[in-house]
């Protein structure tokens, strides 16, 4: 006889038996709680990259001074992508004896390839959604330009040779706020109006941009294709280097999505480590059966995996088939939740998590397997006796081996696996000994209490090392769950505090120094703060350290771009509150020496600059360098005007400067802006409503998916405190049979085991909840850079918790043990 | 020669008295080597406590012939078990040898030990150790299976018949009675036609007349089979139905009926 076919023989004798449901039910389970929250992070998760692409008003963007050549376009079409065609540039717009500088936004009939366009019939009037662009012969004007040119809707204005109609009030389109590049109110016409215009001659200023979208793949493999092979003046874009709100919301969302899919990963690998051990003990008495009857080591631990194999695929199969029905039930549910058809999964996260629980089975119970090999066959005589435990190394080893790889594919973040990972570490080690300690305390001081508790405590003395096991199981198992408990409400709250209910949503541009005070005169009048004016000179970067910039190998791309493309600088005497200097030192307010500048993090990572570097800056053609004195982290998401560079005060001064402003301008005080407009025609206002918008979209989205994600770890958290019962679920049976049929009545074994698990609970719990409050402090700050409060409900989630969640899946699990017939068990014995 | 070497008399040779007693003690070991199915040699077991080592078996030496039946007797904690999962080759004594059916056990590694098992040794347990996922008929073909045995489904049947069990063989354990439960184990145990059977309290979780019936059936098979029986048990009535009793004190021997004839 094979190993394989005793293996399968038996298989359905035990399953029938119920001896390995608990182990099948927690791979199930691992499959289809894996399967919603891979399904749920993956959709939600590109939902979310695709509102941060709409500050493109598409997923990637290229851009030349001249018509884009056909073979991009080309390139474009073979990736299966669609696309859309803009040309911009500034134009004068004339309305009877009014005209205006205007930018021209000619767009075809795809645009926006993501995010739509709103218009409005009037003036600061109610504005819709369409999916139009303007009829030939219309355009769609900006209010700021239609106030300066007092012009209304269905009023004509001059745009070169061609009389158009004004058709409505462009009030948002997805790609306005792009940087600071577009100066003047914008005007959007349909494409095919622009020859007639006779706008665009040679020589004229127009920016042509082809707008591509698709499927996430193609879009990166057209990336990758065309990127080193694009000419000189064709400059492609994507989110990142466009809105650094947006990337930095999508980023963050994209973190939280992250660390729920770890989370419940965690849990599940905690239900099948402690169902596959329970499943190895099961079989030492059979293994050491097999042995005595003749079987070799390699047939028992065969038979074993040839099991462990087959109840791995059945358990596949269960969780597949639930995890594939939620996965129907949530796409019909976040439908109308998530805008836009996102491709159908179909069996990707279907396959993913079983995959994921097949390696956490193997990872978890091959330890346990190896010991079985070694059950000494003595056993079938002493039962005491008991292979050597595996070794920890193999055990830790192997398992942390298949977790860490399973993070890894989750979790892109280094830093985070490290946290997370060494964090749970931690908690295990500091709940094995409190177990451990537990359990030698409650040893001696047991005496001096009544019957039921001294069973209770007996019972988690005698049984040591099970007992310090299941606090680890228990603690681990609630200190996920708090875990996540805190990340759905705390760490979203402290998300959404960060966009500060009075974070400006108005940026104004373009502001010449002697306009400050007539504009702050306006708002003031209007009973609105004056607002901060930070001077802004528009430069290019010519050579970091002598090496020009065009020619030296910089770490990163995104360095280069951005070395590359003009830069906004500002200076300052003080640092502002949104920025905090994490290398070299700012300088003195009353700094006046050579020049300094203190650069962003990031923008120094990408472009490789030292503390110490010196940076020349092209300025109104002339040249000026400065040494870089600081690295800064920025909030972005405060809003508050923030630069890249900024120079030590002084430095600029020589430059053509203007001010840019940010101030926060509640729906009805817009018409102020019209006021401001009309004085100060020169001055941009830009939106910033649509960022603001796109990133608490963003932030909603995650909310969502961490909450459902929720729903699903719960259940996965309840089948670790069950599967934990479970692993003592014989002894216990008989225990209570044979104190039974002493005489000790049934509710007395009951409170027993109620004062056992209570204790467990509590153990379990304050270590959790301990655990669960360091873990949250880090993950807050180091990974989220989102500020921690101190929650005291996690304390007394986890105490209540502990022992509530404990008895009463010990009670559910225990409950069968005490009510069956002492004559029934202890025949079986 | 041992002075256990004399003690196995049962497949002993006729000594003529004239033949020398050189002769005849050359003549007694090289017989005895020939038909000793199992030999103990200075057998001593000991296990580390933490009052420091203690000697569970001390210096224990016999040889059994094959056919013979021995029981094992002894108070609880005498050692009786442990010897009898040293002669099986369950564990290793921490000195002396043991010979199953030709083959030095001490020198074995696990495997090895665990293929004597499969081709020359039985077992019956007290409490029965069937595998509770497979059935009567399942049961008795697992050692035939591991022995890789021709038609194993046939032989199982036919020794399911002889200890009267045909009606069960599709029974799992659970659903057996303790009498019944012990039968397959015989059958189990007979199955593979073993040189040594080793039966551990066989009838200790049996009522009486139970007990009687299985004992019976035991001693039938043991006698058509001219199988090895080595039986621990404390039931001195179980024991005097045996060829042969060795008595266990503290882990020596203390008595050999064959030594005393």
């Amino acid at each position: 006889m094979t190993a394989v076919s005793y293996a399968v023989r038996t298989f359905g004798r035990e399953l029938r038996s119920g001896e390995v449901l608990v182990l099948l039910a927690a791979v199930a389970l691992a499959v289809a709680a894996l399967t919603a929250v891979g399904f749920l992070t993956d959709r939600i998760g590109r939902a979310v990259a695709r509102q941060a692409n709409e500050v493109l008003a598409a997923d990637l963007r290229l851009r030349a001074p001249t018509e884009i050549p056909a073979e991009w376009r080309d390139a474009a079409e073979r990736f299966g992508l669609q696309t859309a065609d803009t040309q911009t540039f500034p134009s004068v717009v004339y309305a009877g004896e009014e005209n205006a500088l205007a930018t021209i936004k000619a767009v075809s009939a795809s645009y926006p390839l993501r995010g739509s366009v709103r218009i409005a019939d009037e003036l600061f009037g109610e504005q819709r959604v369409v999916d139009d662009i303007p009829q030939p012969g219309t355009v769609w004007a900006d209010p700021a330009l239609m106030a300066r040119l007092g012009v209304a809707v269905g009023d004509t204005v001059s745009l070169g040779e061609t009389d158009m109609r004004v058709a409505a009030v462009l009030t948002y389109r997805p790609d306005q706020s792009i940087g600071f590049a577009s100066l003047a109110p914008s005007v959007l016409v349909n494409i095919d109006d622009i020859p007639a215009t006779g706008l665009i001659n040679e020589g004229s200023r127009v920016g042509y941009a082809l707008l591509l979208a698709g499927e996430e793949s193609s879009v990166e493999d057209f990336y990758a294709d065309v990127e080193d092979r694009l000419p000189e003046d064709v400059r492609m874009r994507n989110r990142e280097d466009s809105s650094e709100q947006a990337a930095n919301a999508a980023d963050r969302a994209q973190r939280f999505l992250s660390l729920t899919a770890v989370i419940s990963l965690l849990l599940s690998a905690v239900a099948i480590a402690m169902s596959a051990r329970r499943f190895a003990h099961r079989r030492m008495d059979t293994v050491a059966l097999m042995k005595s009857l003749g079987a070799s080591q390699r047939f028992v631990i065969s038979a074993a995996s040839v099991q462990l194999v087959l109840l791995g695929v059945l358990g596949v199969l269960l969780g597949s088939a639930v995890g594939y029905v939620v996965e129907k039930l949530l796409t019909g549910m976040l439908a109308d939740m998530i805008q836009g058809d996102l491709p159908d999964t179909g069996w990707g996260p279907v396959g993913l998590a079983s995959g994921a629980a097949l390696i956490l089975l193997v990872g978890f119970a091959l330890p346990s397997l190896f010991q079985l090999r070694n059950t000494p066959p003595l056993r079938v005589l002493r039962h005491d006796a008991m292979p050597p435990p595996p070794s920890r190394l193999l055990v830790a080893g192997i398992s942390l081996l298949a977790v860490a790889a399973l993070l890894y594919r989750a979790v892109p973040d280094g830093r985070m696996l490290l946290i997370v990972l060494g964090g749970m570490l931690a908690v295990g080690a500091a709940l094995y000994l409190t177990g451990r300690g537990m359990v030698a305390l409650i040893g001696s001081s047991r005496s001096g209490v009544g019957i039921a508790w001294r069973y209770g405590l007996a019972n988690v003395a005698r049984r040591g090392r099970d007992s310090a096991v299941q606090v680890v199981a228990f603690g681990l198992g609630l200190t996920v769950l708090l875990l996540l408990s805190f990340v759905r409400t705390d760490l979203l709250k402290s998300w959404q505090q960060s966009l500060d209910e009075d974070a400006p949503n108005h940026f104004l541009i373009n502001i010449q120094p002697q306009e400050r005070a007539s504009i702050a005169g306006i708002f003031q009048g209007n009973d609105i703060a004056a607002p901060q004016f930070v001077p802004m000179v528009r430069a290019r970067m010519s050579s970091i350290n002598g090496e020009s910039v065009t020619e030296r190998a910089f770490p990163m791309q995104e360095g280069e771009r951005m070395a590359n493309r003009e830069a906004n600088l500002t200076w300052a005497a003080d640092l502002g509150a949104t920025n905090e200097v994490v290398a070299g030192e700012w300088w003195p307010a009353d700094y006046n020496g050579e020049p300094l500048v203190s650069v962003e993090e990031d923008a120094a990572m990408e472009m490789g600059l030292e503390l110490g570097d010196r940076l020349e800056f092209l300025v109104a053609g002339q040249d000026i360098e400065a040494t870089v004195s600081s690295f800064r982290k920025v909030n972005w998401d405060s809003f508050q005007p923030n630069f890249f560079m900024v120079l030590s005060p002084g430095a600029l001064d020589d430059y053509p400067a203007t001010h840019v402003a940010s101030l926060k301008i509640e729906e009805d005080q817009r018409a102020v802006l019209l006021q401001m407009v009309r004085a100060h025609p020169s001055v941009s206002v830009i939106d910033l409503g649509a960022i603001l918008e796109q990133v608490q979209s963003i932030i909603a989205k995650a909310s969502l998916a961490v909450q459902a994600v929720f729903v699903f770890t719960l259940a996965a958290g309840i089948a670790v405190l069950f599967a934990a019962v479970q692993s003592t679920i014989d002894e216990r049976r008989f225990e209570s049979a044979m104190l039974r049929a002493l005489g000790v009545r049934r509710r007395t074994v009951l409170a027993g085991v109620l004062t056992e698990f209570a204790a467990l609970g509590f153990a379990a719990g304050f270590l959790a909840a301990a655990g669960a409050s360091i873990l949250a402090a880090v993950i807050a700050v180091q990974l989220f850079e989102l500020e921690y409060s101190f929650n005291p409900m996690l304390w007394v989630a986890g105490l209540a918790g502990g022992i509530i969640l404990v008895c009463g899946s010990g009670y559910l699990a225990a409950r069968g043990a005490i009510n069956a017939p002492p004559a029934d068990v202890l025949r079986a014995a | 020669m041992t002075g256990a070497g004399v003690l196995c008399t049962a497949a002993a040779p006729r000594i003529s008295n004239k033949d020398s007693i050189f002769r005849m003690m050359d003549q007694v070991t090289s017989q005895s080597n020939n038909d000793a199915v199992l030999i103990a040699e200075q057998v001593t077991k000991q296990v580390s406590s933490p009052e420091g080592d203690l000697t569970i078996l001390a210096d224990i030496s016999f040889r059994i012939a094959a056919g013979d039946s021995v029981a094992i007797i002894g108070e609880s904690g005498a050692g009786k078990s442990t010897l009898l999962a040293l002669l099986a080759g369950l564990d290793l004594p921490t000195r002396g040898s043991i010979w199953l059916d030709g083959k030095r056990l001490t020198d074995l590694d696990e495997d090895g030990r665990a293929a004597v098992r499969a081709s020359s040794v039985g077992f019956i347990f007290q409490s029965f150790h069937l595998v509770p996922s497979l059935n009567a008929l399942e049961n008795v073909m697992l050692p035939l299976e591991l022995a890789g045995v021709a038609n194993p489904k046939t032989k199982a049947h036919e020794i399911l018949r002889e200890v009267g069990l045909t009606p069960r063989a599709r029974h799992y354990p659970s659903q057996l009675s303790g009498g019944e439960k012990q039968r397959v184990a015989i059958a189990r145990a007979f199955a593979t036609q073993p040189a040594v059977l080793f039966a551990d309290e066989p009838t200790g979780n049996l009522d009486s007349r139970t007990g009687l019936r299985v004992m019976q059936l035991m001693f039938d098979l043991n006698k058509n089979s001219s199988t090895t029986l080595v039986l621990v048990t404390h039931d001195r009535s179980l024991a005097e139905r045996c060829d042969r009793e060795m008595i266990l004190e503290s882990g020596r021997l203390v008595a050999d009926s064959k030594a005393a004839a």
